[in-house]
């Protein structure tokens, strides 16, 4: 086994650290180190977008990103958005608009459409479209999430 | 009757219990359960398509550090010759074991040969390429047609195919030949004015559920074995994992953790039984895990197909006869899904002469699995191309030759079923009066086409069980695991007999020790069956609370109605006590208060949908895009309508996906070139406009809220209506799956 390497991150707002093989990616760190398994494994090499977070205000693939990159960096997760008493206003977008079946692809849309409301928070359904086609879903034809998206804009 | 029944919960559009959990990150999908001492699984997959196993040794995998077991085909009981039924039809149970850990032969590129457990998964995966296989490479067989050539190097030297009751003598890769006959089909078409015959090629396609293949698996010292792991069906992961472990049923426990999507795909088993091997050799818990490629090559797409079409019809628009040739891939061993394929093809229309053949072919690919009204899609591309061309050259409105055919009640099916109360025609009517038909589309390169299809949906078991709490509210415990919004949508059949709120309803998709026997969610078939179930299980509550009411009253039963949430006495005695208060009285009339529901309903109503699709040919690139897609279906009942939409919509989607981009591409060595999601191309939201989703209701008879399946249908008709779209648009006919761009540029004639 490759020695494990010490990394300080800020996550969520607390700062963690943790022990990580140089191999392991950011994902397999958020997931079997430190047990926040929000972000999901669809396909482990950047196509399905079910594993987004937020690098530095960057939305990112996080098996893109390997653990040990995110010395001294700050990482938005799912479990990072909603307050403690009430849900972000993507998040009730979501369920309003039932814009979730099986629900596997929902973290990443999630981070995704956090970043692209953070950065524009008025987009056209065109922009959402083409902000979000990093993110797969297989189950909704995205119809039901490109409105949860723009409801949320609006809300905001 | 159902139609004008005013309900307070069915047709609301409630948050769904799990939404919160779902929208947070928190839900527990399979790959997301931990447990102390946990050991990571990695299977060894076969590198060629077709060959013969002559050795394999795992000796330097096991001498690997931190690995802590190795497993193949020797592990597994002798499967010899035995029949095993699994719910899905009878099942050679060696077949199904040398799926799961190949023994003489690898017969497609990933078909699992080894697997090792190790303290991390990158030690498995370094162990896997430690394990030493000898192979025989052998010829494959890649394509239906060439497979069913007399001179096909054989996949299974046993096979013989059996036609209509006769088994042949001779071995072949055909294993089955099925036919269905209706009237004079021969008389039939002498009697049309206008014949179009056509043939049709569809490719392998993959569910392409986000969520790869999880399991997890414990033995306990006394023998009993959990497995933890996402499944369409948990009773059915049992029933098959005691199969190929020859290991009692009740010796086994299935617990289903929140599924990242299905579509058919996750019913069969493939890396469970092997976790379990692998728990047993190593005395810990295993977790096996795929990844993407893993599943594109390892588990079942739906299969490559070719179809041949003939329809006549008479020059006033009457289809009088109808023949087709059905020939499936079913993959590595025989069970394609073309006897669904055969019951579908011709049933939106009512044809007096048909007839039906069907060809069951094993090819050097991966078994198929169920996909989405499977078999369906393939066949009603072929049939409802030929009725666009029917139309065409009759002079007809594409809708109206619909129309004039539509299956009705009381109609025969080819395969032999009469048609119950069915929505063929409102369906059909709904697309024709929508805006979208009716809208302006006359420029250049831009077409518009309109398809049909049918799904007959299924009913089987289910089972539910109301546990009544103090404050007002019940826990739903329920086996159907929730791929789409089903925990709403039983828990609110439940709550309309009780006259309380969705929000009333605690619904939990619990283990196999702890609810009664559960057919998979799959066959459009939950919220009609389990939300029968519920229905069943809610009016046994209602009964045992008027008799709790009639208690507290001291009258009789007899005497005592429930109507909007409120007990109240008849004949006589003034007295009322709502739902809630008289949960809180429960103790003191008797006790708990434990209601249960168990069906296997008969009457699931075969559902409708009639596609309309707008598409726009780019003549440089050959690429097709979709303008405005309208999709209308019968849902009998829509509980939750927003779910219903989003089936509509989902399965609208994977049609347009399977119409234009998605297929296994393979080399003549028989390997995928294309197993990954940048390359074996789902559509993304940048590719599509909104879904319109149209709600017809023509309740079903058999159902207590007039339900029908709604999740299988909306895949049948786009790849047609895009054809048709197509040769709205650019004059060429497309016979060929997916309609990539150089397929179009081909038949352009640019290329």
């Amino acid at each position: 086994m490759a020695r494990r390497s010490h990394v300080q991150t800020t996550l969520n707002g607390e700062t963690v650290e943790f022990l990580c093989e140089p191999r392991q990616s950011l994902l397999e760190v958020l997931r079997d180190e430190l047990h926040l398994t929000g972000a999901k494994e669809g396909c482990n090499n950047g196509n399905c977008g079910a594993c987004s977070v937020i690098l530095d205000g960057r939305l990112v693939n996080s098996c893109l990103v390997l653990g040990v990159e995110t010395e001294g960096k700050s990482v938005e997760t799912i479990e990072g958005v909603a307050d403690p008493d009430k849900l972000h206003p993507i998040q009730d977008a979501f369920l309003e608009n039932a814009a979730l079946q099986c629900g596997i692809c929902t973290p990443g849309f999630i981070m995704s459409a956090k970043a692209l409301l953070d950065e524009n928070p008025n987009p056209t359904e065109h922009e959402v479209r083409y902000w979000l086609a990093g993110n797969l879903c297989r189950c909704t034809g995205y119809d039901k999430i490109v409105r949860a998206v723009l409801d949320a804009a609006a809300a905001e | 009757m159902l139609e004008n029944k005013e309900y307070k919960v069915i047709g609301t559009r409630p948050i769904r219990h799990d939404g919160v959990d779902k929208v947070t990150g928190r839900a527990v999908y399979g790959a997301d359960f931990q447990a102390a001492g946990l050991l990571h699984g990695r299977v060894l997959r076969s590198p060629h398509a077709h060959a013969r196993i002559i050795s394999i040794d795992t000796s330097r995998a096991e001498a690997l550090p931190g690995v802590k077991g190795v497993v193949t085909t020797k592990d597994l009981p002798d499967a010899g010759d035995k029949v095993a039924d699994l719910g899905e039809g009878a099942v050679n149970l060696k077949h199904l074991c040398d799926n799961i850990l190949a023994s003489d032969k690898v017969l497609y590129k990933g078909h699992a040969v080894a697997a090792v457990a190790a303290t991390n998964p990158h030690i498995a995966e370094e162990a896997c390429t430690l394990i030493d296989v000898g192979y025989e490479v052998l010829p494959p067989v890649l394509e239906v047609r060439q497979a069913m050539e007399p001179d096909a190097p054989l996949l299974h030297e046993h096979l013989r195919t059996t036609s209509l009751g006769e088994t042949a003598e001779e071995p072949s890769n055909v294993a089955s030949h099925i036919q269905h006959k209706l009237g004079d089909p021969e008389k039939g078409f002498a009697e049309a004015d206008v014949i179009i015959e056509r043939e049709f090629v569809t490719g392998t396609v993959h569910q392409g559920y986000i969520e790869p293949h999880n399991a997890t698996a414990h033995y306990n010292q006394d023998g009993q074995l959990t497995i933890w792991c996402s499944t369409q069906g948990a009773f059915t992961v049992r029933e098959q994992v005691a199969e190929i472990l020859q290991y009692p049923i009740s010796k086994i426990k299935v617990v289903p953790m929140e599924i990242g999507g299905g579509f058919g795909g996750k019913i069969s088993v493939y890396i469970k039984p092997v976790a379990a091997l692998l728990a047993k050799k190593t005395g810990k818990p295993v977790k096996v895990l795929m990844n993407r490629a893993d599943v594109f090559e390892g588990t079942g797409p739906t299969p490559a197909s070719f179809i041949r079409v003939k329809m006549g019809a008479t020059n006033d628009g009457k289809i009088t006869a109808a023949e087709a040739y059905l020939a499936f891939e079913a993959g590595a061993y025989p069970g394609s899904p073309v006897g669904p394929g055969a019951m579908c093809i011709f049933a939106p229309y009512n044809i007096e002469n048909v007839i039906i053949d069907g060809y069951d072919v094993v090819v050097n690919k991966p078994k198929t699995a169920p996909y989405r009204a499977p078999g369906a899609p393939n066949a009603a591309f072929g049939s409802e191309t030929v009725v666009d061309e029917i139309a065409e050259k009759l002079g007809i409105d594409p809708l109206e030759i619909r129309l004039l055919n539509a299956a009705k009640e009381g109609d025969r099916r080819a395969d032999g079923p009469v048609h119950p109360r069915i929505g063929c025609i409102e369906t059909v009517e709904a697309a024709k009066a929508h805006p979208h038909y009716t809208a302006p589309n006359g420029k250049k390169h831009h077409g518009r086409g309109v398809a049909s299809g049918y799904w007959f949906n299924i009913g089987l078991e289910s089972s539910v069980t109301i546990n009544v709490n103090s404050d007002g509210t019940i826990n739903l415990i329920e086996g159907s695991t929730d791929i789409g919004g089903t925990r709403a949508s039983i828990a609110m059949q439940a709550a309309e007999v009780l006259g309380i709120p969705a929000e009333s309803v605690n619904p939990s998709v619990v283990d196999t020790d702890s609810v009664g026997y559960t057919a998979v969610t799959g066959g459009s078939r939950t919220t009609y069956a389990t939300g029968y179930a519920a229905y069943e299980a809610a009016q046994d509550v209602k009964a045992q609370m008027i008799a709790r009411a009639a208690k507290l009253w001291e009258v009789d039963a007899a005497n005592v109605q429930f109507a909007d949430g409120e007990f109240s006495s008849i004949n006589g005695k003034e007295e009322q006590i709502s739902f809630r208060d008289l949960c809180a009285r429960l103790g003191e009339t008797g006790g708990p208060i434990v209601g249960s529901g168990t069906v296997n309903p008969g009457g699931a109503g075969g559902a409708y949908a009639t596609h309309v699709v707008d598409v726009v040919v780019d003549e440089e690139t050959g690429k097709v895009d979709i303008l405005r897609y309208t999709a209308v279906q019968d849902a009998g009942k829509a509980i939750h309508p927003s779910y219903v939409e989003g089936q509509i919509q989902g399965g609208a989607v994977q049609g347009i996906g399977w119409a234009l981009n998605e297929e296994y591409i393979y080399n003549a060595e028989g390997e995928m070139t294309n197993a990954s999601f940048l390359d074996y191309r789902m559509p993304t939201c940048l590719d599509l406009p909104m879904i319109d989703a149209i709600i017809v209701e023509v309740p079903n008879p058999g159902h207590p809220y007039g339900v029908r399946g709604v999740g299988e249908v909306p895949i049948v008709p786009p790849m047609a209506a895009i054809a048709n779209a197509i040769y709205d648009a650019i004059g060429v006919r497309m016979t060929e799956l997916p309609m990539s761009p150089d397929r179009l540029l081909k038949a352009m004639g640019k290329i």
